[in-house]
């Protein structure tokens, strides 16, 4: 396994476009996140500090860090999407093979570098919030810090989901801008079946139903949307906007179908295609 | 005699097109071999199956005698088909620094390999900037790093100007006298008559020939003859068992030999004869007209 990552990194470190497109997705929304810690004067009119607002309470912060960073994947996905293409394109993938990778080390070479890159993307969001929130947080008692860590798992999940998915689609159509194509067709028509189902079921929770079993809008619920919830914290006579924000066993089980179908398909989708 | 390499029956289809049609042949420890055919014969497609790369359709091979798994066999293999491919933005350096990692060899190999094919002062420069003889000799070092039991070439000096194909040619003839097997497909005949002692000759996904270059055809060989008195010789050959088919050129007449006989007993022969040669070759066929005769049968 050690080999087969090691195989990849220096695949992909070597090239310059990658290493920028990495960086920018690992360091950017570390960044975002430690300038948006801090004081920021305007003119001296008037000083802004986010941490004022409370959104970098304990526990609240490990919703807030993995909801805004999960954006940043766009573009390790680019990279996902061009370590296959360029396999193809520079035909590299039939040399890989007759080298003597097999096709089923050369599909998990991509897919643990995958693993490897989110579980990065994961600790660096991990400790940024850990200590941005020891710094702001009203709360700093053990319990309170570790409770909802389990947004950091859901964050693991949805990125390997989401460059899983990117893969197959990498694999399906061997070209890198088709890919990156068909993830925003595959957004169309997940709400063509959205559409359908509430046409035929009837009601929109129902239709949503169906929609949260589809893969991107699976991937998308593995962490709510916290700005409601931001709202509930502030104002806490507002019930009526109560909704379940937290991370479910079952959301996190059909993401897992997902990655597995995907990874399977691609080798599928290998062993059959001739080179 | 060890057993590299043994096909079976194998065929692959590409929908209605028949690409390589029930071939069988062995491949031994040792000696040189050529797959010849025209373009669109079956060669590529039937290296690509043993190399794991295209799906057969029916039929089976097997590396060396069947003992490992074919990706596991590849690592003990040194293959290029068609181009030369590696990452551009990688230094020939690094290329081959991957395919160790791929075959599980010791890194010291790569700058034994890139002395063997002249490319060591270029190292560290990447592989985008260079030109295709040298792409192509990077492609045979990175196919002899792990020393492997057989070496197969496809077509390694297409498009290579001639200086390119000599340094390919020699290099070939250098592994080989190292007692590499080779396995080298080719359009080219000359090439093939040059590097290979055994040769299969594939028309149409279909086996012609396998087997020794020099026994490909078995025939005794053919004479050019002329003579002041062309009709009178022409007239005695015609008489004699010895020959077969005769023809005629102008002046020069060209007697295929039914049974073995040198230029020697020729000669002396028509000079008892009455007959003075002016011109007397003794030839064997090129293996360019033999290739020819044999595809034209079938």
């Amino acid at each position: 396994m050690l080999r087969l990552v090691n195989l990849e990194l220096q695949k992909l470190l070597l090239s310059r476009t990658n290493i920028i497109l990495i960086f920018i997705s690992f360091i950017l929304p570390f960044t975002v996140l430690i300038l948006s810690s801090i004081k920021i004067n305007f003119f001296g009119f008037f000083t802004m500090e986010l941490g004022e607002l409370g959104i970098f309470n304990f526990p609240i912060i490990w919703h807030i860090t993995t909801f805004f960073a999960s954006y940043f994947k766009f573009f390790f996905a680019i990279v996902v999407v061009s370590m296959i293409g360029n396999e193809y394109s520079n035909k590299t993938i039939k040399q890989n093979l007759i080298d003597g990778l097999s096709k089923k080390e050369f599909i998990l070479s991509k897919f643990y570098t995958i693993i490897f890159f989110s579980l990065v993307a994961t600790v660096l969001i991990a400790v940024a919030s850990f200590f941005i929130g020891l710094y702001y947080s009203s709360y700093t008692e053990a319990s309170i810090i570790f409770r909802e860590t389990e947004f950091l798992l859901a964050y693991f999940i949805k990125l390997v989901g989401f460059f899983t998915l990117c893969l197959f689609f990498a694999m399906l159509l061997k070209r890198s801008a088709f890919a990156l194509a068909f993830l925003f067709v595959l957004y169309i028509v997940e709400w063509l079946i959205y559409w359908g189902a509430y046409n035929i079921l009837g009601s929109s929770e129902a239709a949503f139903k169906v929609k949260g079993f589809l893969p991107l809008e699976s991937m998308y619920n593995l962490i709510d949307q916290p700005f409601q919830r931001l709202m509930i914290t502030k104002f806490p006579d507002k019930a009526d906007l109560a909704y379940d924000y937290a991370v479910h066993w079952y959301e996190i089980a059909i993401v897992l179908a997902w990655i597995a179908i995907l990874v399977f398909l691609s080798l599928k989708l290998l062993k059959k295609r001739d080179l | 005699m060890e057993t590299i390499l043994n096909i079976n029956n194998l065929t692959k289809k590409f929908g209605y097109l028949t690409a390589v049609n029930n071939l069988s042949f062995t491949i031994n420890k040792g000696n040189v071999y050529g797959i010849l055919g025209p373009n669109g014969s079956g060669k590529s497609t039937t290296l690509g199956i043993v190399l794991n790369v295209v799906n057969k359709t029916s039929g089976d091979f097997s590396w060396f005698g069947g003992s490992t798994s074919t990706h596991d066999a590849l690592k003990k293999v040194g293959a290029i088909i068609e181009r030369p491919n590696f990452y551009p933005y990688m230094t020939a350096y690094q290329n081959l620094k991957l395919v160790c990692k791929i075959k599980g060899v010791d890194y010291s190999k790569i700058d034994e390999k890139l002395e063997l094919v002249k490319l060591l002062d270029r190292r560290d420069s990447k592989f985008q900037t260079f030109s295709l003889g040298m792409k192509q000799r990077l492609a045979i070092a990175s196919a002899l790093l792990n020393d492997p039991e057989i070496l197969i070439l496809d077509e390694p000096t297409n498009g290579l100007d001639p200086q390119g194909i000599h340094q390919i040619r020699s290099l070939i003839q250098l592994i080989a006298s190292q007692g590499t097997t080779v396995l080298l497909a080719s359009h080219l005949l000359d090439e093939v008559e040059k590097v290979c002692s055994h040769v299969v000759v594939l028309s149409k996904g279909k086996k012609l020939y396998s087997g020794r270059v020099d026994e490909m055809i078995s025939s005794h060989g053919f004479l050019e003859l002329k003579a002041e008195n062309t009709i009178k010789l022409q007239q005695f050959l015609e008489t004699e068992k010895v020959f077969g088919e005769i023809k005629v050129e102008g002046d020069l007449i060209t007697a295929f030999l039914d049974e073995p006989m040198d230029a020697k007993t020729v000669n002396k022969l028509l000079f008892e004869n009455g007959i003075i040669l002016t011109h007397l070759v003794k030839r064997k066929e090129s293996l360019e007209e033999q290739f020819l005769q044999l595809t034209d049968n079938n």
